[in-house]
């Protein structure tokens, strides 16, 4: 670590911290899915990518920018609702048959992203930045508009959905399915309505994730590739069932892998290796996570 | 007229027919038993009922016809089903399970209603707060029963609540519904292993066999039948 500075390591951090909210804004989505299906859905980012040129092309057609993200969100809960309704749930109970499912989200993986390719072709559009180009200096930092708004909205979307699984009924709902599905049914709760209003909400929030990612990486097709690896490296760390947990495994994995290539040479040239050696490290030494809940359960 | 009229109902799990041209029928608030040797189509029967098995046949409850809804319906209808092994979702706590069993109920007092339930099963006051997963089995069962009772049924399906308990427990179980039921004048469809429990709870009772009602009669009919007491009552009563 020669030459050592720290305004430019805080620098990197800033830059991390702004990754990181964006591996956790996809990081929610999979864990509102996961608790209310148990399952992880790998479909998660594609959707977003898909519900992102949605926001681009409402912004393109003349919508104002927070309008078209408004508009996304929209088109993207009926998206995800309808590749649930129509993929997903023919295949069978996710609970019976994860591997089924999960194969099926793989296969939705490919499907969307050449469906968006189909749509809206190969190369990048512009999409412009929700807080503008602007930055504030702190001392030496420069923090981007950019950012923090993404930090902020973030945080909302973590207190929303807190207000929503611990104060709703809907909430309770989508607990009671995620963690018995037959017995909320014999309790009178609509399983599969319930099960569609959480991919239709997961996917409202990929919607947000891809506008805040699209400005810098270039909107096409492969957008949201890296970042849901990153976002699986998150919510592993945090915990597959954990909304904070996914806030901040997202915010340490968008900072370590931010920070780390830059002192350490040849992580420079395998960006994505922190986050492999920390999904393993998660696994091996604590695998619910930092805040995920143990499974309890006498039979 | 009764409360629940099934006629020639056949259902099975795939390309296995298990229930073949079952008939029985259960009056407001009468507690009913099937009995029948493991296998022969009890909890099937029940899963039927309840919507959670494509059955084929008649079913008429409470005047209309069931046949085909979902589980969800049946139960804002009043058929609550608690199913084998506990039916309580354990992830969720104690009071979060009851306020699931009003999940379907449309009135405001489903709040009172979880106060109501802690009294009268002040174990699972004590425990409010706690994942239903951390209580012993027979806590689990009164929650699970407790959960059932909070949509209002007017039917209560019941499957082996003896299941896993020790018999005390078991006993203390049967005489809590045993009383609630009457209490409330809920009708009750049991299956039961321990047909002498059942059939001390029961006022009627269906011998199952292979998919098949061969025997029905009131519980002291059933009790004094001796190819029955040879088949499901073992030995002596």
């Amino acid at each position: 670590m020669i030459g050592f500075q720290l305004s430019e390591f805080l620098q990197y951090g800033v830059i991390g911290v702004g990754n990181g909210a964006l591996y956790a804004m996809v990081g929610l989505g999979l864990v509102v899915i996961y608790r209310s299906t148990g399952l992880l859905n790998f479909s998660q980012g594609e959707i977003a990518m898909f519900s992102t040129f949605v926001v681009w092309q409402l912004h393109d057609l003349g919508f104002p920018l927070p309008l078209a993200l408004i508009a996304g969100m929209v088109a993207g809960a009926l998206f995800g609702a309808v590749v649930f309704r129509v993929a997903v749930q023919p295949v069978g109970d996710p609970h019976t048959k994860p591997l089924a499912v999960v194969i099926v989200t793989i296969g939705l993986f490919l499907g969307v992203n050449a469906g968006a390719q189909l749509i809206w072709g190969t190369g990048d559009r512009n999409m412009p930045k929700l807080f503008g180009g602007g930055a504030v200096q702190v001392g030496d930092l420069s923090i981007a508009w950019q950012k923090i708004g993404a930090v902020a909205v973030l945080a909302v979307e973590v207190i929303v959905l807190y207000v929503v699984f611990r104060r709703t009924k809907l909430g309770l709902a989508m607990r009671a399915v995620a963690s018995n599905p037959e017995s909320s049914a014999l309790s009178g709760v609509p399983v599969s309505r319930i099960l569609l209003v959480g991919w239709g909400l997961a996917a409202a929030l990929g919607a947000v994730a891809g506008t805040f990612a699209a400005p810098d990486r270039g909107l096409n097709s492969s957008l949201m590739l890296l970042i849901l690896v990153y976002s699986f490296a998150a919510i592993t760390l945090g915990g597959f069932d954990s909304l904070v947990g996914a806030v901040v495994g997202g915010l340490v994995v968008g900072v370590v892998t931010e920070v780390l290539p830059r002192y350490v040479s040849f992580l420079s040239k395998m960006p994505l290796a922190p986050a492999f050696v920390l999904i393993l490290l998660v696994l091996l030494v604590k695998p619910e996570g930092l805040f995920g809940s143990k499974q309890v359960s006498r039979v | 007229m009764s409360l629940l009229e099934v006629k020639d109902l056949s259902a099975g799990y795939g390309p296995v027919a298990v229930l073949d041209g079952l008939s029985l029928t259960v009056a407001e608030g009468e507690a009913v038993v099937i009995l029948g040797a493991n296998g022969a189509g009890k909890t099937t029967t029940l899963r039927a009922i309840s919507g959670m098995l494509d059955a084929k046949g008649s079913m008429v409850f409470d005047g209309q016809s069931v046949l085909g809804a979902r589980p969800d319906k049946l139960v804002a209808r009043g058929i609550a089903h608690v199913p084998q092994g506990r039916g309580t979702i354990v992830d969720l706590t104690v009071e979060e399970n009851l306020r699931i069993g009003g999940y379907a109920r449309r009135d405001g007092d489903v709040e009172a209603d979880i106060d109501r339930w802690c009294e009268v099963f002040p174990r699972l006051g004590q425990r409010r707060t706690q994942a239903a997963g951390s209580m012993s089995g027979g806590e689990q069962q009164m929650l699970a029963i407790a959960r059932a009772f909070m949509s209002k049924p007017k039917l209560l399906l019941l499957d082996e609540p003896s299941l896993g308990l020790a018999p005390l427990v078991t006993r203390e179980v049967f005489d809590r519904v045993g009383e609630l039921v009457a209490e409330t004048n809920t009708a009750v469809l049991l299956v039961e292993q321990n047909a002498n429990l059942a059939l001390d709870f029961a006022a009627r009772g269906y011998v199952l066999e292979s998919g098949r009602i061969v025997g029905q009669g009131t519980a002291d009919e059933l009790k004094a039948d001796d190819s029955i007491r040879r088949a499901y009552l073992g030995g002596d009563l």
